[in-house]
């Protein structure tokens, strides 16, 4: 191929180069225009999702009939279901799930910035959580309903969820409070033990309080997490047709607390009314909806959208502020 | 002169104020008063990253309530020096301690195996290059180390924060706000913070780092004047790379290259008539 | 007044030897370290939790099963009489959604990248992304609803005789579901590409468009690729879209406009009924779960080892 021709004195380009040039920038621009326009659809594809689910469900929630689809049970007749036990369990397995995974997470997190060397062990322990946050979540499913609902007798239980759920999002939490503890800069460290303090001191008193605002944020983004999960809470068989919900505490029909003044079984008998609604079946939000939109009569998708609003919208709000969150802390303290 | 506190969140360094010292302090010693005490003596240490040797056999002593200068080029080992005496080292790991630093009385090994960091760091303070107070509030950094050692009593810690604070020449700026995050003050205001946080715990030696070099000069000035009014009421140890610095401030110097001790003595006389050829080379800029 | 700042910490008098922490302090710190180590080999504990009940029902399942029929028969039908155990009915369903989402969320989710990472202002793009993360964090169940009653009956305008469950309505919607795991990921491994290799492909002439593709892309690979191991991952796992929008029975074809069950579908399905433990149709589920455990395992496997090889050192 022959070198172009120089361009005539005065000229910066000859019109061969000219020619190249512009096919290469037109190219440029296509794609820079398909490249906003792809992600502008992506966006887009949450605004049709919510519209799709205002406009389907948005009648349940309206002001006159939201008051009854809260408050009712599930019923044979769609206008007169209502999320009220989904509501009470999906509130009580996210509890579960937070008191499993946040201080099992926090620590965890802590011990391996903090305390692990570089041994196999902890080599293996990190690759472990590595593969524990890659697993589907239908496994752990699977895991719960061969463990803790028949090897360890939990039943199809809320504690069984929670506990399932929570060590699902563990590896959020433990990813949020390593992150979070690392950004801590080495010299806080060392003026805390140049101060003479051990260890355990320097993480209850600097680590810990220091990373909670990144480890609130990674929490935040594990209930959202939890608050969507239906495989695994359909697995060890969480019911889709719940007209009950689970006793409150103290006020369970079980064993009344013995009056003889037996300290044991009397401890036993509270400790058992106090945690009875643990032991107790359920059902969640997006089990519900998954209920009402695998049924054939369109009247129960209006309450699939309804319940599907209040997911989207809770899980919306959760993520926002979070990254909130995250925004103002990377500002707040400057290290 | 009335210093102002301004509203703004960054405080910006006061001029520095005219010298009516809260405490009475003593004349510098004369040349005729008693010969010094030793605090410390460093003998034969040793001191090893893995296979690397950053020391090598370093012998000095340590003179009770005086300021002992550490100067040398880069890579010397002098602040390597500095952090066996409190046992930093131990945080990191391949770290080995060879020799003894004796503290007195009561010969007491800081680097003895079997010995506590921990214990070591109770009677040994230190301030780093970089300011690094605590993200919490002026008072909070000050109580940290007293509250280390026990002192619960409300009273008792006002008391020791206050009496930190006016020896690090910092309770006149910041006696109205103590609640203010520390991160608020300014860079030389958080280096006299750490001073005071490290007094607080009363060390038998106060060991600075480098204490000046991440400060702009009027700070420097503020802290040297700091380290004068200390002198003779704290054992210091302070390594620095201005060699300026430590004829200002110390009563004794010691001049290390590759990890070893090349001289140590009276300050005016290692920079007037330094023994060895290799400081005097050092101390007339030939090299470092 | 002078010297009561080098009086020894507390009231010890001179010459006392060095006091240690308290015998109770010592305790405390090996309490703590003990309890944070056991909660960080807790994950060691819930991976073996996780294989070991997978290995112990499919293994008595595959006592009854041989593996030959596991992997031949063309039928799924555990729960019918006389029942037949091929996998392929399940593992075509799941791998058709899965190459259906992953030739949406691959392609748009890689443009999508270069776009933010080489095209978009700074500002816009600190706003994009978390908005697109946004995306990922809808429920998926909500997902399975727009896949069944908006894309389908969108689709099937196009395509006559769509029926109501669908793998390509399913598919569609894992791939837009995938998007931001591809573009987030891939756009943190380009943005991770030193500024001098792009600068010396501009002083060469190379317009905006060359230096993103023929550069930058090729220098994330290794992030890139692990993008894409992560969505391949998501999308083989997913399973409410499926179970809502692709229908619960199994279905050994590739043709994305049939209906089909996944191994997710399958397994949500049985658990929705009602089964004997023990029975064969209950360790059948954990068959097909096994199935999928390798088959994302393995993939992980292949995204870490690509990630070590190609790892770039800049």
């Amino acid at each position: 191929m022959s070198a172009p021709a120089s361009p005539p004195p005065g000229v910066l380009e000859d019109r061969r180069l000219i020619a190249l040039v512009a096919g290469r920038r037109r190219w440029d621009i296509v794609f820079a225009v398909a490249g906003a326009l792809l992600v502008a659809a992506s966006l887009a594809v949450l605004g049709v999702l919510l519209a799709t689910l205002v406009r389907d469900g948005a009648a349940r929630l309206a002001p006159d009939s939201i008051g009854g689809f809260v408050s009712n049970f599930p019923s044979r007749f769609p206008a007169r279901a209502g999320i009220r036990s989904a509501l009470a369990g999906t509130a009580l397995v996210m509890f579960v799930t937070m008191i499993t995974a946040i201080p099992l997470g926090v620590m965890a997190g802590i011990y391996l910035e903090e305390y692990a060397r570089k041994n196999w062990v902890t080599t293996v322990i990190e690759i472990n959580i590595a593969n524990l946050a890659g697993v589907p979540s239908i496994i752990w499913g699977l895991m719960a309903l061969g463990l803790f609902v028949y090897t360890f007798g939990l039943g199809r239980s809320i504690l069984t969820a929670g506990l399932t759920l929570g060590l699902l999002v563990l590896p959020i939490v433990i990813v949020a409070t390593r992150e979070a503890i690392r950004a801590i800069p080495q010299g806080i460290r060392e003026a805390s033990f140049a101060c003479g303090a051990t260890k355990l001191q320097t993480v209850r008193h600097h680590i810990l309080p220091y990373s909670m605002p990144g480890i609130l944020t990674g929490s935040i983004i594990a209930l959202s997490r939890a608050i969507g999960e239906t495989a695994p809470l359909i697995t060890i068989g969480a019911l889709t047709y719940i007209a009950f919900l689970p006793p409150a505490p103290f006020t369970a029909e079980s064993k009344p607390i013995p009056a003889d003044g037996e300290s044991v079984s009397a401890v036993y008998s509270v400790f058992h009314q106090a945690t009875a609604w643990l032991q107790s079946e359920f059902t969640v939000l997006p089990i519900q909806m998954f209920n009402w939109v695998s049924k054939p009569n369109p009247e129960f998708h209006v309450n699939a959208a309804a319940t599907g609003l209040i997911l989207l919208a809770v899980t919306l709000v959760m993520n926002t502020v979070a990254i909130t969150l995250r925004y103002r802390l990377r500002r707040r303290i400057q290290w | 002169m009335v210093t102002r506190v301004r509203s703004s969140p960054v405080f910006v360094e006061p001029p520095p104020p005219m010298p009516t010292p809260i405490v009475p302090i003593q004349a510098p010693p004369q040349e005729v008063s008693p010969p010094p005490t030793v605090r410390a003596s460093v003998e034969d240490l040793s001191f090893f990253y893995g296979k690397f040797q950053a020391l090598k056999s370093v012998s000095m002593p340590v003179y009770d309530k005086r300021i002992t200068a550490l100067i040398g080029p880069s890579g010397c080992g002098k602040s390597t020096l500095l952090r066996c005496v409190n046992r930093m080292h131990d945080l990191y790991r391949d770290a080995r301690y060879q020799g003894k630093i004796l503290l007195q009385p009561g010969d007491i090994n800081l680097i003895a195996p079997g010995v506590d960091p921990i214990a070591v760091r109770m009677r040994i303070g230190m301030v780093f290059q970089k300011p690094n107070p605590f993200p919490k509030s002026i008072y909070e950094n000050v109580a940290f180390g007293p509250r280390l050692r026990g002192v619960r009593d409300k009273a008792k810690l006002d008391h020791e924060v206050e009496a930190a604070l006016r020896d690090a020449a910092l309770w006149d700026e910041v006696k109205g706000v103590l609640q203010r995050n520390a991160f608020q003050l300014s860079g030389g205001q958080q280096q006299r913070l750490c001073i005071a946080r490290a007094l607080a715990t009363r060390p038998d030696i106060l060991l600075f780092d480098e204490p000046t070099s991440a400060l702009d000069p009027i700070a420097t000035g503020r802290i040297e004047e700091l380290m004068l009014q200390l002198r003779s009421r704290v054992t210091v140890i302070v390594v620095t790379h201005n060699m300026q610095q430590a004829s200002r401030v110390s009563d004794y110097t010691g001049f290390m290259y590759l990890g070893e001790l090349v001289e140590f003595s009276p300050t005016p006389r290692l920079f007037q008539t330094p023994a060895k050829k290799l400081t005097e080379q050092y101390i007339s800029g030939r090299f470092g | 007044m002078q010297d009561r700042r080098n009086a020894p910490s507390g009231s010890e008098s001179p010459g006392a030897p060095l006091r240690g922490i308290s015998t109770r302090r010592r305790v405390a710190e090996w309490f703590g370290e003990s309890a944070l180590f056991l909660a960080a080999a807790s994950s060691i504990l819930i991976t073996l939790g996780i294989v070991g009940v997978l290995a112990y029902e499919s293994s008595t399942f595959f006592r009854h099963v041989s593996l030959r029929a596991f992997f031949t028969d063309k039928e799924w039908t555990p729960l019918f009489d006389p029942p037949h155990y091929g996998i392929w009915p399940l593992l075509s369903g799941t791998l058709t959604t899965t190459l259906v989402g992953l030739s949406i969320s691959i392609t748009v989710g890689t443009i999508v990248a270069v776009w933010m990472s080489e095209y978009a202002p700074h500002r816009l793009r600190e706003v994009v992304k978390p908005v697109l993360e946004l995306l990922s964090a809808v429920p998926t169940v909500v997902f399975g609803y727009f896949a069944l009653l908006v894309v389908t009956p969108f689709l099937q305008r196009f395509i006559p005789g769509l029926p109501g469950f669908n793998m390509l309505s399913a598919g569609i919607v894992i791939g837009i579901m995938t998007i931001p795991y591809v573009a987030s990921l891939s756009e943190d491994a380009m943005r991770a590409v030193p500024n001098n290799l792009r600068e010396g492909a501009y002083a060469m002439g190379a317009t905006r468009f060359n230096t993103a593709w023929r550069v930058v892309v090729p220098a994330g690979f290794s992030g890139i690729t692990s993008a894409y191991i992560l969505a391949i991952s998501r999308a083989l796992g997913e399973t409410m879209i499926v179970a809502v929008a692709a229908g619960t029975q199994p279905n050994l074809t590739f043709d994305p406009r049939e209906p089909g069950a996944t191994i997710t579908a399958f397994i949500v399905s049985v658990s929705l009924g009602d089964l004997p433990h023990g029975s064969i149709g209950y360790q059948s589920i954990f068959a097909a779960g096994v199935t999928l455990f390798i088959l994302t395992l393995g993939f992980n496997i292949a995204g870490h080892w690509l990630r070590r090889r190609f790892r770039e050192a800049y």
